[in-house]
């Protein structure tokens, strides 16, 4: 008998990432509204600290996979661990991020379990029939579907960061429970050799509350430092358009939309972006959209909630100042 | 070196999306084309065998139309190409069901790499890792850098705030990053040969598959489209004051900043 809403609770360098505990808030209200457990499933090495602040967002069990071998996360060991979890256990849905590492080990967890998984979902309904239906966007967003799974279980998804809010912390304990770790030798033909980390501090794009995002108006790579300005006083991430990137002036991962990225943050704000209709669909979820062209007619305007009609070069450095003061 | 590609057909990037009156998501006026990650892929396929020598064999599941799917790939230089087109896939419509087909088609190939998208930008679905584990093969996802030495590959990899470096032992499943390579365009010369290669269709049974092991798991309910938005409202004024009232109005009335 199948039982439990699981969350991969992904963390890195100690620290539990921000759309797993968006994930534990949302499905503790699920799991409430089921009579379900809800646990949350840690992988890592020194991780136990974590358990803790998985029960305060909501997780009654934690299962600690606690090992050297998963120091690092490596598809492998990690399917390995989770797929035998999943297999003893029996729960009925099991939520990941919709992160570099939630679209890499969902799918191939999922198919070692016999299911599919719904990749990037924007909704999660309690269902009496199906346990839960899931959204998920298709054409990056232009449109959605709404999907089910009857009788498979578990139930798997990734979940699209910055759409679910963050509970309230709550003083709780959860059930901890320590799981055995051991890898199968065939899934130890990956190794992971090196890791490159980029210069941190800049949030990730899928995961920003607030993008600063540039297009061709932008005219050269050099002018992106006024958006770096503008996002480092906001605390954003910066975004380009696919003409941007496709001139050379931003590296593929900087790209919102279709091809890119689908971003859904609090705040997005387009700066010389005409809002081609592969763009609108990667960030048409955002909750406010400011967009600064000099074009009248561009198309992002007609998707804005505050629209500057005039010359980035003049309206960005007088838009940082003014935040600057506004926030100091 | 035998080198597997495994490549959809998808809407456009520009197309409108528009649900029909039956409820489903209306084809009928669409540009179809190869998943632009999958041109990457195939990219690379070609670029492995001009390095290695051996065959590029394009794989896809869909319907009839995906053969002009496979012929672009013949046309920018692939070997052959086989369409596994059957209803079965067709009804299940979910990745499961496709990527047990594509692991049956692809292993009766003998593959030493195979390469695919990392994303389709239709369902936005993850192919590889469904595909390699069917296989019981390594995979490594999102592939900006590929090097081969014997049976060894290291792949650098995207991952959130970096990248990392993989080494797997073939053979393995890669899935390409927009950054690996340059595609390049079919040639008229490759577009007439693409005419004569061979594109052989497969059904399940063709494959040894019993359609019933890959019935979907996922079913569609229904579709929507995403709300309208509305325009909202436009600043006047110099571009200083307009950017001074933006900022009180991202503070003010938004509450976002």
């Amino acid at each position: 008998m199948a039982k439990g809403i699981w969350v991969f609770v992904e963390q890195s360098q100690g620290k539990i990432r921000k759309v797993s505990l968006e994930l534990l808030s949302q499905a503790k209200i699920l799991a409430n509204e089921k009579g379900e457990e809800l646990a949350a499933v840690i992988l890592g090495q020194g991780i136990g600290s974590l358990a803790g602040e998985a029960a305060q967002y909501g997780a009654d069990k934690v299962y600690l996979a606690d090992d050297a071998k998963l120091a690092a996360y490596t598809t492998g060991a990690y399917t390995s661990v989770l797929a035998k979890l999943i297999r003893e256990n029996e729960p009925n849905l099991v939520l990941f991020g919709n992160t570099a590492i939630g679209k890499d080990l969902a799918p191939r967890v999922a198919t070692r379990a016999g299911v599919d998984v719904a990749i990037d979902c924007v909704g999660i309904e309690s269902d009496a029939a199906n346990f839960v239906n899931l959204t998920r966007p298709i054409y990056a967003g232009k449109a959605f579907a709404k999907v089910a799974s009857p009788s498979a279980r578990p139930i798997m998804a990734t979940v699209r960061p910055n759409i679910f809010p963050l509970a309230e912390p709550a003083a709780r304990e959860a059930n901890v429970v320590t799981v055995p770790v051991s890898v199968d030798e065939a899934d130890l033909r990956a190794i992971l050799k090196d890791v490159i980390s980029q210069a941190a501090g800049r949030v990730e794009l899928t995961e920003a509350n607030i993008i600063v995002s540039g297009g061709r108006g932008m005219k050269g790579p050099e002018n992106y430092v006024m958006l770096e300005d503008l996002a480092d006083v906001l605390g954003a991430a910066v975004g380009a358009s696919r003409a941007a990137v496709d001139s050379g002036w931003k590296e593929h991962k900087f790209q919102v939309g279709q091809t890119g990225k689908t971003v859904s943050p609090t705040l997005y704000i387009a700066c010389g972006i005409s809002g081609a209709i592969q763009h609108l669909a990667g960030m048409g979820s955002s909750k406010v959209i400011v967009a600064i062209n000099k074009d009248p007619e561009a198309n992002i305007f007609a998707v804005a909630d505050y629209g500057i009609v005039g010359d980035l070069f003049q309206v960005v450095p007088v838009l940082t100042e003014e935040c600057k003061k506004l926030m100091a | 070196m035998n080198i597997v590609v495994l490549v959809k057909q998808v809407f456009d990037t520009e197309a409108k999306i528009v649900i029909g009156s039956d409820g489903k998501i209306d084809d009928s006026n669409v540009t179809l084309i190869m998943n632009p990650y999958d041109e990457n892929a195939v990219e690379e396929g070609l670029l492995l065998k001009e390095k290695f020598g051996g065959e590029v064999i394009a794989v896809s599941v869909g319907t009839d139309k995906a053969q002009e799917t496979l012929r672009t790939a013949l046309a920018m230089g692939a070997d052959r190409a086989v369409l596994v087109n059957d209803p079965a896939i067709q009804a299940a419509s979910d990745e499961f069901a496709a990527a047990q087909a594509l692991a049956k088609a692809v292993s009766g190939l003998n593959p030493d790499i195979i390469l695919t998208g990392r994303v389709a930008i239709d369902y936005g679905s993850k192919i590889s890792g469904r595909v390699a584990e069917a296989l019981g093969i390594p995979h490594v996802n999102t592939v900006t850098k590929l090097e081969i030495d014997g049976s060894k590959a290291v792949a650098s990899r995207e991952v959130d705030g970096g990248s990392e470096l993989i080494e797997v032992t073939l053979p393995a499943v890669f899935s390409a990053q927009k950054s690996l390579n340059n595609p390049r365009y079919p040639t008229v010369a490759g577009i007439m040969k693409a005419k004569k290669k061979e594109l052989k269709t497969a059904t399940l049974v063709d494959l040894g598959l019993d359609p019933a092991a890959v019935a979907g798991k996922l079913q569609i309910l229904g579709f929507s489209l995403p709300p309208a938005r509305k325009a909202g409202r436009k600043i006047d004024g110099e571009p200083a004051a307009a950017a001074a009232e933006l900022a009180k109005l991202l503070r003010g009335e938004a509450k976002v900043i």
